[in-house]
């Protein structure tokens, strides 16, 4: 039943790729398919060329230019204490105004899977630093059966430099939920980055077999000091720290585990 | 690698910073000129030396790859008969140039020529004057040569521009050349990257502020916290961090990736002219560069500058001189002694420079100068005004012209742009809302200030008074003309266009750009004892040539959005825009009001640009005009050139978007 549901999310996401590869090939008008095959016969067919690689959609004509451009973040790639680990990332592809995301959360402690979701979202720009999305959300859940669930959320820059990405999600049986995340930046250096990052999880309702309780449900707060190499490959360490409220936190002690955690993180932020 | 400085007065200065890049000056051998397409070989200069000159009326070019090293990697740059620069051009007034140029490329090339008056079809804008040059193919261009002095050319075909297509052209005058001097030499300043410039847009792309190095650190807020407190230190942060704008945005590509070139030679290189005491040398500057605006100065060395754009102006003597993006100046030097002088171009944002020598002995060199301090935008930059400065005092780092800037018009505050305007502007037409051809779209965005509905009513209208050439989308006729060569009378304007997800910000009350040298440049008087070249100070040397008065007033709004790294004017991109439309012979005046925080060199093609610096009588004539960020400025256009050209920004990342078509019918 997991196999089959996980499968079926496998399957959209490769068509909802395939869609917007074929819309990139409608964009690049110039069709330079054809002059690509003649790069051999000259010089810089060979060799240190990588100044010269021409994006396939990007038009030889400047003035033409509506890039569609496709860009992988692992914002955490991390291993935890206590036999944990995180993976948390997107991919966005699109042009300006309209754009498709994925994103990706999956969290791992004492050895077990508490967390996995997928989310595939249309992102449109609304606002000079707002991104209205709309979507569905996709759970992997190890103890109970896998969920779906729409998305409607914002996501963006807000005054004091703070990254937010808000969403509402609707359930297939009428379940909600509300998930608020802000992230800021601090430079010590161009280099040394403390990045401070709370997550909170918000119910509509209690749901024991996936330990979410009604109103405040968990608070996840990181804190993470990475160094940036370059830009877009730089490792990390860091503190996370989570904790479980209300009913959530009844529902865990009922398990017998823990309410709250602190672990220290190593791991990686890169983009590409 | 930080330090600051303490003066005097108390604010601090940041020197420049170039944390994990060092801003590489390059190998001292240049360019490798191995593997050159056969054929090419032949005429191959030496490496090292400046590119060779091609005399007479018939070129042969040939656009090929050329492997090149300016950083220690070999890299592959895009090549105009096998050197980068391309060949000097060296015309003469009156003849008919002919050029074949043939595109060994595996893309689609074209080579505009920039500055020169010609016909549409030879302006060479792959799109707009012809299809460009396919893979293997060679376009002849044919035109006759009307105008003398400092010119260039590059591609106008996807970033080659980027990659190594440029050169420059020298005309000589059919007669008696007005500037006297011994000898001459073309200085083209450019930037090369090793990566390719598809990466580099994307990378600005995907993060906005990927190049700048320089961006606020928690022990700035410290420093500026421990000089002016807490309450001060919050009010001074809040606008930038309301508005999500890094102030220390100069430019979007510095040199944590590029490395400054003169005449194709890195710092290192040091490329080198020769004089011999007593010459008069005439020094032809030429921003080739993709992305880098120059300050440009000659230690010990005062320069005569005697044209811009190849036009010939009144002679003016500076210690420095900003070029932006596809400007020329000509200067002349006269180096008195027997020595050697750093001909010395720092980039605005102070990331690096490109460097040589003039010498009277070869081998000579002096040194090199230390980069001036970075500059910090203020509240003036982003066009809100004056009244911003008080709260502004005492900040650190930051730029103190707004107090001593000596050469500043206080014209400029009687002008009705400034406060009154929103109250008697007469704006909105309301006969437009009858009209056909307008974008009714623009009306739904409630966006629009309704108050501007009501007084005065003046009859003008989206197409300024030329029904015959419809409406134009995102564009503004004002009806307050102010006299020629005196610039705009008229109040600022925002579209609703300007009210999308494309735009981040709207001057208010842009300054005049006409007296200000431009950000980090406007306290080298009373800091350095330098003085700065700034627009006001050009004056035609010959008599205005069209007197007319213009008889409408067009204010198209430079846009854009950091964050997205978006470009536009008006808020709408080219992709979206509708031809701004001229009608055969009149004249018209231009303003552009800069709404975004960079410095943008906006370039005319086919007609000149007549700068309105406050005389009617001697106007100078330019091709691209620097418009400082949150400023306006003026310039009159003949549109004597029939046919479809490109008006754009020079900086090439902002092509895509701040670029517009206009047709002249």
């Amino acid at each position: 039943m997991r196999i089959a549901n996980m499968k079926n999310t496998v399957m959209l996401c490769a068509a909802l790729t395939a869609n917007a590869a074929l819309a990139q090939d409608d964009m690049s008008h110039h069709g330079h398919g054809d002059h690509a095959a003649q790069m051999d016969s000259y010089p810089a067919g060979q060799g240190a060329t990588s100044n010269l690689e021409h994006a396939p959609d990007s038009p030889d004509h400047v003035m033409d230019h509506e890039v569609l451009l496709t860009k992988v973040t692992f914002d955490q790639l991390e291993v935890r204490e206590n036999d944990g680990g995180a993976v948390k990332g997107d991919l966005w592809f699109g042009s300006d105004r309209n754009k498709f995301w994925l994103k990706t959360e999956w969290e791992r402690s004492e050895g077990e899977t508490e967390k996995a979701e997928l989310h595939a979202l249309y992102s449109r720009a609304v606002s000079p630093y707002w991104d209205l999305q709309l979507g569905v959300r996709h759970d992997f859940e190890t103890e109970s059966d896998s969920r779906n669930w729409g998305v409607i959320g914002f996501n963006g820059l807000a005054p004091y430099f703070f990254e937010v990405d808000s969403a509402l999600f609707v359930g297939e049986d009428g379940a909600t939920a509300l998930r608020l995340e802000a992230e800021y930046e601090l430079l010590f250096t161009q280099q040394w980055i403390l990045s401070p990052e709370i997550e909170a999880d918000f119910f509509g309702q209690n749901d024991r077999d996936a330990g979410t309780g009604s109103g405040l449900s968990d608070i996840e707060l990181g804190l993470r000091l990475r160094y940036e190499f370059t830009p877009q490959f730089a490792p990390y360490i860091g503190v996370h720290y989570e904790k479980k409220f209300g009913n959530a936190a009844d529902f865990a002690r009922d398990e017998g585990e823990h309410t709250s955690v602190t672990s220290w993180v190593i791991g990686l932020h890169a983009w590409f | 690698m930080t330090k600051t400085v303490k003066r005097k007065n108390g604010p601090q200065f940041e020197l420049p910073q170039l944390t994990r890049r060092r801003f590489v000056t390059g190998m001292a051998a240049g360019a490798a000129l191995l593997g050159m397409p056969a054929g090419l070989s032949a005429s191959a200069p030496r490496a090292g030396a400046a590119p060779q000159t091609l005399r007479g009326n018939q070129f042969d070019l040939n656009i090929g790859y050329l492997p090149v090293n300016y950083t220690g990697r070999e890299r592959t740059a895009v090549a105009v008969n096998g050197s980068v620069p391309g060949p000097i051009l060296r015309w003469k007034e009156g003849q008919t140039v002919t050029l074949n140029v043939t595109n060994h490329l595996a893309h689609d090339t074209s080579i505009h020529w920039h500055g020169i008056i010609l016909p549409s079809n030879m302006d060479g804008v792959p799109g707009l004057s012809f299809n460009g040059i396919r893979p293997g193919e060679t376009f002849t261009y044919q035109f006759q040569l009307n105008q003398s002095g400092t010119y260039w050319y590059h591609s106008h075909s996807d970033f080659q521009e980027q990659q190594g297509l440029y050169g420059s052209i020298v005309i000589d005058p059919a007669d008696a050349d007005p500037v006297a001097y011994d000898r001459d030499y073309v200085v083209l300043l450019s930037d090369w990257s090793d990566e390719s410039p598809h990466d580099i847009y994307a990378k600005l792309k995907k993060e906005g502020h990927y190049y700048n190095r320089r961006r606020r650190t928690a022990g700035d807020l410290w420093r500026e916290v421990k000089a002016k407190g807490v309450a001060a230190t919050w009010r001074d942060r809040e606008m930038w961090n309301m508005m999500r704008m890094s102030d220390r945005d100069i430019s979007d590509v510095t040199g944590y990736t590029y490395t400054f070139l003169m005449n194709g030679q890195t710092p290192d290189a040091n490329w080198t002219a020769l004089f011999r005491k007593g010459e008069k040398v005439r020094l032809r500057f030429i921003n080739g560069a993709a992305m880098s605006i120059f300050d440009i100065r000659i230690p010990g060395l005062k320069m005569t500058v005697v044209a811009t754009d190849g036009q010939n102006i009144e002679p003016v003597t500076v210690d420095e001189f900003r070029i932006g993006v596809a400007e020329t100046y000509d200067v002349i030097v006269e180096p008195d002694g027997d020595s050697a002088y750093t001909l010395f171009a720092q980039t605005i944002d102070r990331s690096g420079f490109a460097r040589g020598t003039l010498t009277s002995e070869p081998g000579l060199q002096a040194a090199v100068p230390p980069m001036d301090y970075a500059p910090v935008l203020t509240h003036r930059d982003m066009g809100m005004g004056h009244g911003a400065h008080a709260g502004m005092a005492g900040m650190g780092g930051m730029d103190h012209s707004q107090h001593d800037m000596g050469g500043m018009d206080h014209s400029q505050h009687d002008m009705s742009g400034v406060d009154h305007s929103q109250h008697d502007m007469s704006t909105v037409d309301h006969s437009q809302h009858d009209m056909g051809t307008v974008d009714h779209s623009q009306h739904d965005m409630g966006t629009v200030d309704h108050s501007q509905h009501q007084a005065g009513m003046q009859g003008y209208s989206l197409h300024g008074g030329r029904p015959e050439l419809g409406g134009m989308q995102g564009v503004w006729f004002t009806s307050n003309l102010g006299r020629a060569g005196h610039g705009s009378n008229s109040p600022i304007v925002h579209l609703p266009s300007e009210y999308g997800y494309g735009v981040d910000m709207r001057s208010e009350m842009p300054m005049s750009g006409l007296h200000d040298p431009g950000i980090g440049l406007r306290d080298h008087g009373s800091r350095y004892g330098r003085r700065v070249l700034n627009y006001g100070d050009i004056r035609n040397l010959t008599p205005t040539i069209d007197r007319r008065e213009p008889t409408r007033e067009l204010q198209l709004h430079l846009t854009g959005n950091m964050e997205r790294y978006m470009w536009s004017m008006d808020g709408i991109k080219f992709n979206d825009a509708e031809p701004l439309m001229l009608k055969f012979g009149e004249r018209i005046r231009i303003t552009l009001v800069n709404d975004t925080m960079m410095t943008h060199p906006i370039h005319l093609h086919g007609m000149w640009s007549e700068l309105e610096t406050g005389d009617a009588e001697y106007i100078p004539r330019k091709h691209t005009i620097i418009v400082q960020p949150g400023s306006q400025i003026s310039y009159l256009v003949t549109a004597d050139a029939y046919g479809r050209w490109a008006y754009h920004c020079h900086l090439l990342y902002h092509m895509p978007g701040m670029f517009r078509e206009v047709r002249v019918v």
